[in-house]
């Protein structure tokens, strides 16, 4: 009785009133923003004559892009140029990733390392990038490599056929030609082919209980396909080394001093925050895994491939989903030194076509969208790692 | 009848027996993470080389080869480190284009915000005195800074640059990004499912973008959002985008500490019939604050870094008076590994710094006295 007394006095008392009016009003607020904010954008756009829509992606786009990976001349359209930027941030972050994780694991070990000096290097090496910006190391890396390095003429030679000069790097490459597509193909089959064997046969040792040795028969299905393929196509391997002539480098590759410098300052920098990772994921597995393992017969090297690894990786992968992410929306700083980026790419056709709104929705899409796509992926990876519990 | 002082006492009067081999286990115990096998001996050979190639250059380019006298020309010709730049061009480096006579004013505010940075740091200070101290330096810093008032010559925004400016733009967003994420965080957390998609669309989205893109928009789009005949001040643009930017992670690290406070301490708050605003700033937050504060304050070491790329949009923050110190044109092409590495080593101070007082609260937390 009293208590619908009490919720009959007014309807602010009633708690599930309370929850729609919260909602109605917070979306209400939301929609009547923007609404604001459009009227503001379309009064503003017919009154500086801008156009909008996405058409101009098709016009003639008319400017450079220095380095693409895909097909580019000036002549091509403007969405044609934002795919080349897109196309240009994957690739360094895509090489970045690669050489952070590497350089990271190393430092991470290293920073546990029972030698006290490379420890300290170790440590000295985190420290170092950690709490410096990345973009003055960008700046600084390029300003390195565009006046301190010598002119092409007298480029070092810091491997065999490996240059370094103030055009960036010059490194050996292969010729492409469709075969190697084709011999790639083959390598991805033997791949599926011998993880499908590899898992038959787990399972297979778990319900017999039987240990077959499966190395031979996995080795087999991982290199027959490419053998057959490199048989029947007889590819002739021709290597690009690069010479130095008498004013330039001929031949091989070139990594342009933008793409050298953002690469270096990305990789470097993320490679200092992996270390940490490695490092706090390593220490996280209990010493008592360590002897368990030794009590149970294991060797040093399966004892960390079967007991400590696995464990470490479960504290691991989260936090190197972010660092990832991280490195690949920094690569965004690209436009600092002048690499044709996506956000570098977009700036110029906003320059150009003055459609500031349009460009920036583009981008901002473009990143959301990868980053979403990297999360998922790195999820999906984690939650195969991650503990199962009953 | 012997007692335990007895015993004691006939402790001390005995002879102590030295261990002749002490000096030898001390040298082993040393010697031997070193040498101890013959990977570890190699591994501590390129160690000592790579150490010995480090200092011998740092101290041939500052001490031995360096330039101590003379201008640009004298700079151009040596090897080492160029001093006389430094001298020329230090106070440009700070300050900026901040009007010559009045870096004084600056340079006060800069240590007044200094000095309440470091009391905060305290723990034993944690009280709301606090607020009313950053009250007193918010108000000081502006009127110093910005003038128009008490007889200071007016500053417009424009001139607002160098180190004050990088220090501005991370601690005003931080500042006001705070109480934006605190709200987030519970907004996320809340039963309300219109709100908490809300709050997890704007948290993702811009936790999914990189800054430079949000520092575009705000530089770029906001112009075209407000009503004609309003103009927003640049400076100010760029400030509204960090905070936006600094509450979308802060809200993730608010949200973390919100996790880790049990259901119970909820169930508690609502059986003392404390309603929801009540149980959550009474109960829930405090606690869970305290267990965000060291991720907060690794935040605070990103966002300071972070601000550099104001610089792509054309502000003059730190890094940016560093650069364009190096293009005047007496000392173009001559200074830029100076110009670079003191900007990193302000950096370095600033952000090791405070690296080294969060391990110190992580490690406080752990001990969990109060």
């Amino acid at each position: 009785m009293r208590i619908d007394a009490l919720s009959g006095t007014s309807l602010l008392y009633n708690l599930r009133f309370r929850a729609i009016l919260y909602q109605v009003l917070a979306v209400g607020s939301i929609v009547l923003l923007g609404w604001y904010l459009f009227t503001n954008v379309s009064q503003k756009l017919a009154e500086q004559n801008i156009a909008t829509g996405f058409g101009y992606l098709s016009r003639e786009a008319g400017f450079v892009i220095s380095q693409s990976l895909i097909d580019y001349k000036p002549t091509y359209t403007y969405g044609r140029a934002i795919l080349a930027g897109i196309a240009n941030t994957v690739w360094v972050s895509a090489w970045g990733v690669v050489l952070a994780t590497v350089l990271g694991l190393v430092v991470g070990i290293a920073r546990l390392s029972r030698n006290p000096l490379l420890a300290l290097l170790a440590f000295l090496y985190v420290e170092a990038l950690r709490n410096v910006p990345l973009l003055l190391y960008l700046f600084l890396w390029y300003a390195l490599i565009v006046t301190g390095l010598p002119a092409v003429r007298e480029a070092w030679e810091v491997l065999p056929h490996v240059f370094l000069s103030n055009s960036g790097l010059t490194v050996p490459s292969l010729v492409w030609t469709s075969d190697y597509t084709i011999i790639i193909g083959a390598l991805v089959l033997g791949a599926v082919l011998a993880f499908a064997i590899r898992r038959r046969m787990t399972a297979e040792r778990i319900t017999t209980g039987k240990e077959r040795t499966s190395w031979p028969l996995i080795g087999l299905a991982l290199l027959i396909p490419p053998a057959l393929a490199i048989l029947i196509l007889q590819p002739d391997f021709t290597v690009s080394l690069p010479e130095k002539g008498r004013f330039r480098l001929t031949g091989g590759s070139q990594l342009t001093p933008e793409f050298t410098a953002l690469l270096v300052g990305l990789a470097l920098s993320a490679s200092a925050g992996i270390a940490e990772i490695v490092r706090s994921g390593i220490l996280s597995v209990r010493k008592g895994q360590w002897e368990a393992s030794r009590a149970l017969g294991l060797r040093d090297g399966q004892a960390m491939r079967l007991v400590v690894l696995p464990q470490a990786l479960r504290v691991i992968i989260p936090p190197l989903t972010s660092s990832y992410l991280s490195l690949f929306k920094n690569s965004s700083l690209a436009i600092a030194i002048g690499y044709p980026d996506l956000v570098m790419v977009s700036n110029t056709t906003m320059n150009q076509t003055g459609q500031a709104i349009e460009g920036i929705a583009i981008f901002m899409l473009v990143y959301l969208g990868l980053s979403i796509a990297i999360s998922l992926f790195m999820n999906w990876y984690n939650s195969r790692v991650a503990l199962k519990e009953r | 009848m012997t007692t335990a002082t007895d015993i004691a006492e006939a402790q001390l009067k005995m002879p102590v027996r030295r261990d002749p081999d002490v000096g030898r286990r001390l040298l082993h115990r040393t010697l031997k993470p070193l040498i101890g096998t013959p990977l570890n001996a190699v591994i501590t050979l390129v160690c000592l080389w790579i150490m010995w190639l480090g200092v011998k250059g740092a101290y041939g380019w500052l001490v031995t080869r360096a330039v101590t006298e003379g201008g640009a020309q004298a700079c151009k010709v040596g090897q080492g480190a160029c001093w006389p730049y430094y001298e020329a061009k230090l106070r440009f480096m700070v300050f900026g284009v901040y009007p010559y006579d009045e870096h004084w004013r600056v340079a006060l505010a800069m240590v007044l915000f200094l000095g309440a940075i470091a009391v905060t740091m305290i723990p034993r200070f944690w009280n709301r005195k606090l607020l009313m101290l950053w009250a007193i330096t918010i108000v000081a810093t502006g009127v110093l800074i910005g003038g128009g008032v008490l007889g200071l010559s007016y500053v417009p925004t424009t001139q607002w640059s160098g180190l004050p400016l990088s220090f501005l733009l991370s601690a005003v967003g931080l500042a006001l990004g705070f109480p934006l994420g605190v709200v987030l965080a519970l907004a996320r957390s809340s039963k309300l499912p219109a709100i908490r998609v809300i709050a997890i669309v704007f948290i993702e989205v811009i936790r999914g973008v990189p800054l430079i893109s949000i520092l575009f928009m705000a530089s770029v789009m906001l112009p075209l959002f407000m009503p004609s005949g309003i103009t927003v001040d640049k400076l100010l643009r760029a400030q509204i985008a960090i905070i936006i930017f600094a509450a979308a992670y802060i809200a993730e690290a608010v949200r973390g500490g919100l996790q880790a406070i049990p259901r119970g301490q909820h169930e508690a708050a609502s059986a003392m019939g404390l309603h929801y605003w009540q149980s959550m700033r009474l109960v829930v937050l405090p606690q869970a604050l305290k267990i965000a504060i060291p991720p907060l304050v690794n935040i605070s070491i990103g966002f300071f870094q972070d601000t550099t790329l104001v610089t792509i949009i054309g502000l003059l923050d730190f890094l940016s008076t560093v650069r364009t110190a190096m293009t005047d044109p007496n000392w173009v092409g001559i200074a830029v590994l100076e110009g670079y590495v003191f900007a990193a080593v302000v950096f370095l101070v600033f952000s090791y710094g405070m690296g080294s007082y969060s391990r110190f609260l992580e490690r406080r937390m752990r001990l969990g006295h109060d």
